[in-house]
């Protein structure tokens, strides 16, 4: 079982491979599944096309039969992860599966804004220590958010970076509206302070 | 003397709540969110989940557009969804936005459209504004010199609750487009062939000013264009400074300000330019008058050729899987492609000029046999208007449908598709594996192009059946 607890910033978990580079949000959660109107549920559909047939039957040769949902929190996944369209759907059908850290070696900007904006940890490491991984499935790993540590048993522990204002929020426990909330005075001067016409109704 | 400034960095001072620190970016005050069916139900269940409202119900407009039906309702009103879960969607934005006061522009409004057509026909969007959509094309409100960006659904929540956006301060981009275009080449050729030019990363973290006597000579329609694209090069916004066709534009328009405000509106207006002697962190040039009717032919908008040209005859592993996908042979030509379907439409180009430009063509003409034509004007607006002048006749005599407005064959979410290995010439923003229907094959055009390969059959070069030929 991972124990990620938003508290002590730490997720301890074994890992899950897909050793394929270039995985676009495409793949993660293909365009026909984007009608949804509440983040939930969007596990059972993420990497859609490689779990089922056309005719919805269960591919057999998917590699994510292997995916153990109670012990593997952690994705470990080829470079050039989440490249494509911006939908935030991404992340949320990574988090709806199961998976509370992604490992790659690079990750698409808009992909690694997405998911930390929705609590899903994006993990970039350097191409030895991801292939290391790569090579090693079910891998017990310790993260350390707070620190910007990965722990690997048995190989290291690795610096990952992790923009300031992400660390801000996750040090102080306080998401990103959070933050803009507690600016809310800010907001009501800056509103005071400027001339607002008033708009017009349409005719 | 004030330090000189970019258009850019004036609208960004206006509207700076909080200045980026070491460790936080900006808070920025947002004029305008624009919403629509697809990215805000998450948004709008963030609010209720923390008990919040949202903050400025009138500075909120919102629309139907991506998931609804472009086929006419049956006798009884009725509308023939895709899925339940899109008309689930759809149903949704109604509640939310009676519940929150936020005025929606459904099927019963006379001003319903694809979200960045509808802003600027209702004149919401505005010089000097702040604006943001869930959507990555909402850079088309650029083209007015508003600072437009595209946003996800945490934003989208944000914004609701707050009426700001975090932002970091982007990097400046200028593109200078100096020259007169030539017969046949229209917006939509001149940013294929500027993204072609800088490539799909090179406005990444950039906001774009277009500027440059091409620019100037364009109308409002046309800069929209130009501005929609922005994003397929990676940048964050893209923005034309306003000016005397602007303000033409939008005087008169319902949510414009009139009177008194409408003198003090454009006297402000007139202030939002880059001053001379401002830099750009980048700045690139582009020759218009060299640039031909433009075409894609691969798999991301910046892989462009001029529909007279050669496919690239290249080895990469990107060209590679773009050419097999496409079905095509590096090296050859495009033009001349047996063409199954032809999409007129889109945020990207179906205004009245792009439905005109389209009808000019197929006038006294007839869509080639096997060959599919969907025209999909981008708003109720847009329809009026181009029914008004008998635009749609055209279309349905040359044996094109003629569909109701939305976002349609762009991104296919409504049904809109056409059929795996199907070659589409298409007026809209991306070509992406899969992206108007699984196994389709899309080439981006202008609609000029696209008409001119509606009427052949065959991708084919509009400047072929202009007055006076080739």
């Amino acid at each position: 079982m991972s124990t990620h607890e938003s508290n002590s910033g730490i997720i301890e978990s074994r890992t899950f491979n897909l050793p394929v580079d270039n995985i676009d949000t495409d793949q993660i959660i293909p365009a026909q599944f984007l009608t949804t109107t509440t983040r939930d549920g969007l596990g059972q559909h993420c990497f859609h096309s490689w779990r089922f047939n056309e005719d919805g039957s269960a591919k057999s040769s998917s590699p994510l039969r292997r995916h153990d949902p109670q012990t593997q929190a952690v994705l470990v996944a080829g470079s050039n992860f989440g490249c494509g369209s911006s939908r935030e759907h991404a992340p949320w059908a990574l988090l709806d599966f199961g998976f509370e850290a992604v490992i790659s070696s690079r990750f698409a900007d808009i992909f690694r804004s997405n998911a930390l904006k929705n609590g899903l940890l994006p993990v970039t490491v350097d191409d030895a220590v991801a292939d290391y991984l790569l090579d090693h499935p079910d891998q017990a790993v310790r993260i350390d958010i707070r620190n910007h540590r990965l722990g690997i048993e048995g190989y290291g522990e690795f610096d990952f970076p992790l923009d300031p204002f992400s660390a801000y929020c996750l040090t102080r426990g306080i998401d990103q509206l959070d933050f803009i909330l507690e600016n809310t005075e800010a907001i009501e001067s800056f509103e005071d302070g400027r001339e607002q016409p008033p708009r017009r109704e349409p005719g | 003397m004030p330090q000189a400034s970019t258009l850019f960095e004036k609208i960004w001072q206006r509207h700076v709540v909080r200045e980026e620190s070491a460790d936080t970016p900006a808070i920025l005050y947002i004029d305008l969110q624009l919403l629509h069916e697809v990215t805000s139900p998450q948004a709008f269940g963030e609010l209720d989940r923390r008990g919040l409202k949202v903050r400025r119900p009138n500075r909120c407009l919102a629309t139907i557009d991506h998931s609804t039906p472009t086929t006419p309702p049956d006798a009884d009103g009725g509308r023939h969804y895709f899925t339940e879960q899109a008309k689930a969607q759809v149903d949704l934005l109604h509640v939310n936005c009676a519940r929150h006061g936020i005025e929606l522009h459904s099927w019963d409004s006379p001003n319903r459209g694809i979200v960045h057509v509808m802003g600027p026909e209702m004149g919401a969007t505005q010089p000097g504004m702040t604006i943001v959509c869930g959507d990555s094309h909402t850079a088309t409100h650029g083209a007015f010199g508003a600072l437009a960006f595209g946003i996800g659904t945490t934003e989208v929540g944000h914004v609701l609750a707050t009426q700001c956006l975090l932002q970091s301060k982007p990097k400046t981009l200028g593109i200078r487009i100096e020259g007169e275009l030539q017969r046949g080449v229209t917006a939509k050729d001149v940013i294929l062939h500027v993204i072609g030019a800088i490539g799909v990363g090179g406005g990444t973290g950039s906001v774009i000013e277009y500027f440059g006597s091409t620019i100037r000579a364009m109308d409002m329609e046309s800069r929209m264009t130009v501005c929609n694209m922005s994003i397929e090069c990676g940048a964050r916004a893209g923005l034309v400074a306003p000016d005397e066709i602007t303000f033409g534009y939008l005087e008169g328009r319902p949510m414009a300000p009139s009177g008194d405000d409408w003198a003090r509106a454009v006297a402000d207006w007139r202030t939002l330019r880059t001053d001379p002697g401002a830099s750009f962190d980048r700045l690139v040039e582009i020759d218009a008058t060299k640039i031909r009717p433009s075409v894609t032919w691969g798999i991301h908008p910046g892989m462009v050729i001029a529909v007279d040209g050669r496919i690239p005859d290249r080895t990469d592993s990107a060209t590679r899987n773009a050419l097999e996908y496409m079905q095509l042979r590096g090296g050859a030509t495009l033009a001349g492609e047996p063409v199954d379907v032809v999409f007129i439409g889109s945020c990207t180009n179906s205004r009245l000029s792009d439905l005109r430009a389209a009808a000019s063509l197929l006038q006294g003409r007839k869509v080639a046999a096997g060959t599919r034509v969907l025209v999909v004007p981008g708003s109720e607006a847009t329809r009026r208007a181009a029914e008004a002048e008998g635009l749609d006749g055209i279309f349905t005599a040359a044996g094109a449908e003629w569909r109701e407005p939305g976002c349609s064959m762009c991104l296919g979410m409504n049904g809109d598709t056409a059929n795996p290995g199907d070659l589409v010439v298409s007026t809209s923003n991306r070509n992406f594996k899969g992206r108007q229907g699984p196994g389709v094959r899309t080439i981006l055009a202008s609609p000029l192009t696209a008409a001119a390969s509606a009427i052949t059959g065959r991708v084919t070069d509009p400047r072929e059946l202009l007055e006076g030929g080739a």
